[in-house]
Order: C-alpha cells, then structure tokens, then sequence
C-alpha cells in the first residue's frame, strides 16, 4: 500500500495553533482601547489618521513584496500592525501626507530593506516617528486640546504644552493636568497616547495571551518610576513628579507595545531586563537633560540597536553546563 | 505533595483519553511474520536461520557476538519461509527474516529463576541480554549494556520511567494499571545488580489509575512512587533525573555519570520476563490512536507483525491516511506504508488524517523568542536553526547543538512554523562527521 498522499515528514507531527497571524492579531486587539479612548478625546479624524496609515504600511509591503516577486506577506497582519502604531505616535492634527511618508519610512526603509519581518533592527513604526518628528518638528507637536467638548464644535488647532514640556521647564507646575486626568485620557498628545488606562488594558490583555511578558514593560516604567522619584525637578514633592513621568508622554504606548516588538527587543530573559531598564534610563535622561521633552522613542531606538549585542552577552543557564551540587530529594 | 518537574518545556493536548481507559486487546498473530533483523542500535546481528528451517516460539532468528547487541526471536512457531530484504518501517529495504506461522505457538523450552537470589550479576545481565530486552521507549538500545556501567560508577537510583509524555501513548500507563506487579518484579531484578540504590517510578500526574495501582503494588517497599508534573518531556531522561534528583548530566555525559540509571515501563516488563520466566522478548504493548482509528486503543502485538493486520485489529481505516507515525507525535518518525512489521521499538502507529497532517508553511522567524521559554535544554533554537541553515558549523557547535535532545518543543510552539528540530538534525550529523 504505497501511497503518495501519505505526508513523510519530520517531527514533532503536531503544532501549537499560534501563528505569526494569530500573534499580530492579539497585538491589533490589545490596540482597540486605545483606539477607542483616542476617538473620544479627538474625534472621528482620528479613524481618518488610521486608515491612511493601516493603509499605506499594508500597500507599501505588497507592492514590495509583489514587485521584487518575493512572497507576499501582508497577511500575517504584520503591516497593519506597524499602521496602527504608526497613527498612534501622531498628532490628530496632521496633514494627510504625513502618515503615508510615515509608513513609507517603517516599511520600505526600516522593515521590507533589512529583509522583511523579523530581520529589522530598528523598531519600524518608531523611526517613522523620530523621522517624521525631526523633518516636520512643527506638524508633529501641534496637539489639540482634547476634551469631549470637541464633539460639539470644531476641532480648533491649539498648541498647548503638554506635562513632559512643563516638568522640563519646571515652570508652570499649576498648569499641570490631574493625575486622574493623565491616568483616564484628556492631555495633550499623539493619539495612542493620550489614556494611560487604554494602554494598561492593552497591554495586560498581551500579557494574559502570553504575546509578550511583562520583564520589559516592568523594568523599563520601573526605571523611570525611581529616577524620577529619586531627581525632582522645581518644586514637585518626589511622588507627584514620579506620578507624572510614569502617566504623561508615551510611556506606556512604549513600554507595552514597542519595546516589546519582537525583532527588535532581546530574545532572552536577562537580556529584556537589561533592554528595558536601559529604555527607561535613557528615556529619563533625555526628558531631564536632553533637548526635548520626551525620550521614550530615542530611548527604544538606542536599545533596538544595542540588542543584537544584548543578544550576544545575554543568553540562558544551559541544561547541564554548571554543576549544581544538590543531592536526591525524597 | 509538590509535583515534581523540569524547567521549560510545554503543555500539548495529550489526546489520551481515546486510549487510556481500554484494556490492552491481543492481536492475533498473524500467517506471515516479518523480522527485521536489527532492531537495536548497535552491532549487525548474524542470521542463524536459512529457507525451510523449522522455528520454534522463543528460538533465536539472530544473534551476534559483539558485545553491543542482543538475539531477535522468533514470536511464533513455524516455517521460515524467506531471508531476504524486506521494507522497515524507516522507509529503507533491511536484512529480514520471514516466518510463517503454524498457528501453534510451540515454545521452546523457558528456564525459569525464581529465586534471584541463586543467580549472580553476571547470569541476570547474560540472562537480559539472552532475552534480546531492548529499551522500548524507542530508541532500541540493549538493556544489558545500560545495565553494566564501569565499575567506577555507582549507581545511586534507579528510576523507572513511566511518564509516558507523548501525547497519544497510553502503553505504559495501561501495563502500570494491568501488571503493575511485573514492573516491579523487574525493579527487583534491576535491584539485585545495584543493591544500594534507591529506587522510583514516576509517573506523571494525568495517570491517578496508575499512580493508584502502583503505590499499591508498592506498600511495605521502600519503593517510591513518584508523581510528576504533566509536562512534555517530562520522560526524557534529562528532564526525568533532574525533575527526581535534582540533578543535571553535564553536557557530553550519561545519566549513569550522576548515579542514575532510567528504566522504561515496558522494558522493566521484559526483564521480568526474561530472568526470572525466561520468555525472550517475543511482543510488545502497542498504542494505536490517531483520527483515522475507529476503534483506538493498545494492542499485545507479536514482534514482526505488519501493522496492516494491527490497524485491523483497531477496526480499520476507511481511507487513505494523511500520516504515519511511529512512536509519538512530537519525537516519532513518519512512514510510507503500513506493509511494515511491528519492531521492538513500535511504541504506538498513529494515524492522521489529512487535515492534521497538513505541516504550516514555513514562514521568517519573528523573533518570538517562543523556542527559547520552550527549550527544557535552554539552548536558542532561532540561531541553531539561522546557523544550521547558513551552514556555520562552528556558531552551530558555539551555541551547544549537540546538547540538543531532540523534544522537538521548540518547533511544536514556533508561530511561523520553522522546521527547528529538522534543521538541528541535520547540523548535529553534520557536527558528528566534522569530529
Ligand atoms: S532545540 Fe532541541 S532540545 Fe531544545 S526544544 Fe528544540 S528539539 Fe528540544
Ligand atoms: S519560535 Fe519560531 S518565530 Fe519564534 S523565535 Fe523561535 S524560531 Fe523564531
């Protein structure tokens, strides 16, 4: 009974149902609280913002993948992905165009030219960012002032300073927003930004389906959380200035759904400690000293590129190289 | 009481319960027997019989001298009918014996030692060597060799393996529940060559049936039964002494190196049988499961069997199978056919249908870090496989490849469906000729 249907091949014959697929969906799920909570703080622009980028990413990787033959990988979710962060690091407030070069930088440049997923070092969706930030600095910081009253009038354009820009200057401390205000939504900010909550939600939904762990989430807020207990800035008591260096900026967007990109965070345990504790310092040392108020996307870039050699130095306690001395227990 | 374990690992559907709760059924020998003869690793046997010669239930079909092997026997009594090159389950044409059964199952005549006390080390290693008792866990390596480490080397505990952490496989667990007494007579004879030793059976805890039946069996010993945590692979024998002991074997070593020696289920089985009745490795327990099995369950199979005539006994497949598996579905080995005989290492025939046989399409490695968390050896299958792929032997040999054993849970929780193992194999034969 020889039979060519018979399938030879090598173990193990099963498989866990997870699928790259599947992964990326988990991610596009664990972004809708966000997406909600920017919606309401900003408007139905917001869903405009996030089609153009879903949009483009998609777009861009198929005509990559179609024009250099190569097999199509849009359906792995992957682009989509990197579209919704994309949206979720700009401002309400920009003009179409923005987004689409965004999305032309994240997956032609970052992701598609160092070979297509897992092979990029740089997190896409953030270099879109810090590159669109740096050519367009004026577009990429004019944030309305959200509040649910924008769903009764216009959306009026307001440059207004947000708590990062605040706490640099250490001026104007009684302009700062609550904490109840920072934690919920309703500050200043790109659109994924803006709810704390949201992103929390998120983020532990990841954890719960085991997409990612919580080693960098925790080191790297955990960092910022003590030096910025540690160094006040003007006349904030240590509490409150850690409160809001934990709760503004993107922090958690960050820590949560950047950091942990895969590709570009170290594979093994030690090694995502180190990745998120070096995050959480240098993004602390660029909102204190450097030249702009917020660091969390400097912060991960600087540690995508370290990886690999994070990688290097950091890898697990191998089965059967170190003795341990423990006798028989009974 | 804590269970005991290992580190990483994973937690696969164990598709027990088709199998589990139904006593083990016989197959009825069949006309045609088929006896690969090899069916240990290591030394080629010599084929002791030729075309017309009478053969009695127990006779040796083959044998060797070398120290590395033991006899094949001859599981019926009859005729041989053809010694020639027959298809193994591996897919390759081997040296084989063909028997045709006379449906009267005349014995030779079995020497029986009850008392194990009258016989020395040497008899009871010459006697389980006699008896052709191979480790039916799968790998096939001769019992009597496992049994004789160098002098130098004290064997501290035996640990008698019934994990059975395959998913599918309920072999042991059902000889644990219907002879846990011959286990254990067994564990006595293993006992005798290493009287200072403690001894273990650890099952793992989807098993209360038989963790119940052996405790039993046990009371008034100092035997312990042990209760491990369900976890794949809890069996594998690096994984089993760390998780009883607490012990590591240093890469490179054996488990005899840290006083432990592991025991499967059906092979402690067989040593009862070959000391102390002197019945020679003449069935084995065999587990036949899958999708396309309407009546699963495990069979008492005579070596040389086709597993054609044990799929019937299982009531049959209606059509073409996807798959074939021998052994289990993480670590067994694909086949073509089922016009091949049951060895002594067929654990279980698994039939899939097509839809489960269906492998994923291979897409790049996201980084996951998945293979990692699940490796129980802790090695980074994602630069094993890269290396391997790249052909870098030297990065392959840098991150430990040969302490890879093979579990195949790196490439059983892979998202983008990467043939992990397959690529490590390749690079450890690779590695090995490079030596
Ligand atoms: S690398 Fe080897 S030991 Fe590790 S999980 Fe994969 S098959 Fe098992
Ligand atoms: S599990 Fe697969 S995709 Fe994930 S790191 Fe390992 S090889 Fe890459």
């Amino acid at each position: 009974m020889e039979n060519h249907n018979v399938i030879v091949s090598s173990s193990p014959h099963i498989r866990a149902k997870a699928s790259t697929r599947s992964i990326m969906q988990d991610v596009l799920i664990a972004l809708v609280p966000s997406l909600i909570s920017g919606v309401i703080f900003y408007g139905f622009r917001v869903l405009w913002i996030l089609a153009l980028s879903i949009g483009s990413c998609v777009a861009f990787e198929y005509l990559w993948q179609h024009l250099l033959k190569k097999p199509i990988r849009i359906g792995d979710l992957s682009a989509a992905v990197t579209g919704v962060l994309l949206a979720f690091n700009l401002p309400v407030t920009v003009p179409w165009w923005i987004p689409v070069i965004g999305a032309f930088v994240s997956i032609i440049i970052v992701k598609e030219l160092y070979g297509g997923i897992g092979s990029n070092f740089m997190n896409p969706a953030m270099v879109g960012r810090v590159f669109l930030s740096v050519s367009w600095p004026i577009l990429m910081t004019q944030f309305c002032e959200p509040f649910i009253g924008h769903w009764f009038g216009t959306t009026d354009v307001i440059t207004s300073a947000t708590p990062l820009a605040i706490l640099k200057s250490g001026e104007g401390i009684e302009g700062l927003p609550s904490f109840v205000t920072l934690f919920l939504g309703g500050v200043g900010g790109c659109i994924g930004e803006t709810s704390a909550l949201a992103l929390l939600l998120g983020g532990l939904y990841l954890v719960y389906r085991r997409v990612i762990n919580l080693r960098i989430p925790l080191s790297f807020v955990g960092a910022v959380a003590l030096l910025s207990f540690l160094f006040t800035n003007g006349s904030l008591s240590p509490f409150d200035n850690m409160m809001y260096h934990v709760l503004s900026g993107g922090l958690f967007l960050g820590a949560f759904f950047m950091a942990t990109d895969y590709a570009t965070s170290p594979v093994a345990a030690s090694g995502q400690i180190i990745m998120g504790i070096g995050c959480g310092l240098i993004t602390f040392m660029i909102r204190r000293f450097g030249g702009y108020p917020e660091g969390v996307s400097y912060a991960i870039l600087l540690m995508n590129v370290a990886t690999p050699l994070i990688d290097k130095v950091c890898k697990p306690k191998k089965y059967g190289y170190v003795r341990r001395g423990s006798s028989a227990k009974k | 009481m804590r269970k005991l374990t290992f580190k990483h690992g994973i937690h696969p559907r164990d598709h027990k319960s088709y199998t589990n709760a139904i006593p083990i059924r016989m197959v009825e020998p069949p006309e045609l027997l088929y006896f690969p003869v090899q069916q240990h690793i290591g030394a080629p046997l010599d084929i002791l019989v030729k075309p017309g010669d009478k053969v009695l239930k127990g006779q040796k079909l083959a044998d060797s001298t070398a120290p590395v092997s033991v006899p094949l026997h001859s599981s019926v009594s009859g005729t041989v009918k053809d010694v020639g090159m027959y298809m193994h389950a591996s897919g390759v044409k081997v040296p084989t014996v063909v028997v045709e059964n006379d449906g009267q199952d005349t014995c030779v005549e079995f020497i029986e030692h009850d008392d194990l006390d009258a016989l020395s080390k040497e008899d009871i290693i010459k006697l389980i060597r006699e008896g052709g008792v191979v480790g039916m866990g799968g790998a096939g390596f001769p019992t009597h060799i496992k049994l004789s480490p160098p002098p130098e080397k004290e064997i501290r505990h035996i640990i008698i393996n019934g994990s059975e952490c395959e998913p599918y496989l309920t072999s042991d667990h059902r000889v644990m529940v219907e002879e846990p007494g011959m286990i254990i007579e067994g564990l006595h004879v293993i006992r005798k060559l290493f009287p200072q030793a403690d001894a273990y059976v650890a099952i793992e805890a989807n098993k209360p049936d038989a963790i119940e039946t052996m405790k039993a069996e046990v009371e008034g010993t100092d035997i312990g039964v042990l209760t491990m945590q369900t976890k794949y692979p809890q069996g594998a024998e690096k994984q089993l002494i760390y998780a009883v002991t607490g012990k590591e074997i240093p890469s490179g070593s054996l488990p005899m190196d840290v006083g432990c020696i592991v025991i499967n289920i059906d092979t402690a089985t067989a040593i009862a049988r070959a000391v102390k009745q002197g019945i020679p490795l003449c069935r084995r327990i065999v587990t036949v499961s899958g999708t396309m099995v309407s009546k699963p369950g495990n069979f008492s199979v005579r070596i040389g069997t086709p597993f054609s005539t044990v799929i019937e006994a299982a009531g049959g497949i209606g059509a073409v199978p996807g798959k074939i598996i021998m052994g289990g579905p993480m670590m067994g080995v694909a086949g073509h056919s089922l016009d091949v005989p049951v060895v002594k290492a067929t654990s279980s025939i698994l039939l899939f249908d097509q839809e489960e046989a269906k492998a994923g399409e291979e897409s790049p490695c996201i980084r996951c870090g998945r293979c990692m968390s699940a490796c129980p050896i802790q090695l980074r299958p994602l630069y094993l496989n890269a290396y391997a792929l790249k052909g870098d032997w030297e990065q392959c040999q840098k991150e430990n490849m040969m302490d890879c054993i093979e579990c195949g849970c790196c490439s059983y929780v892979c998202p983008a469906k990467r043939h992990l193992v397959q690529s490590i194999r390749v690079g450890k034969q690779q590695l090995a000729k490079r030596k």
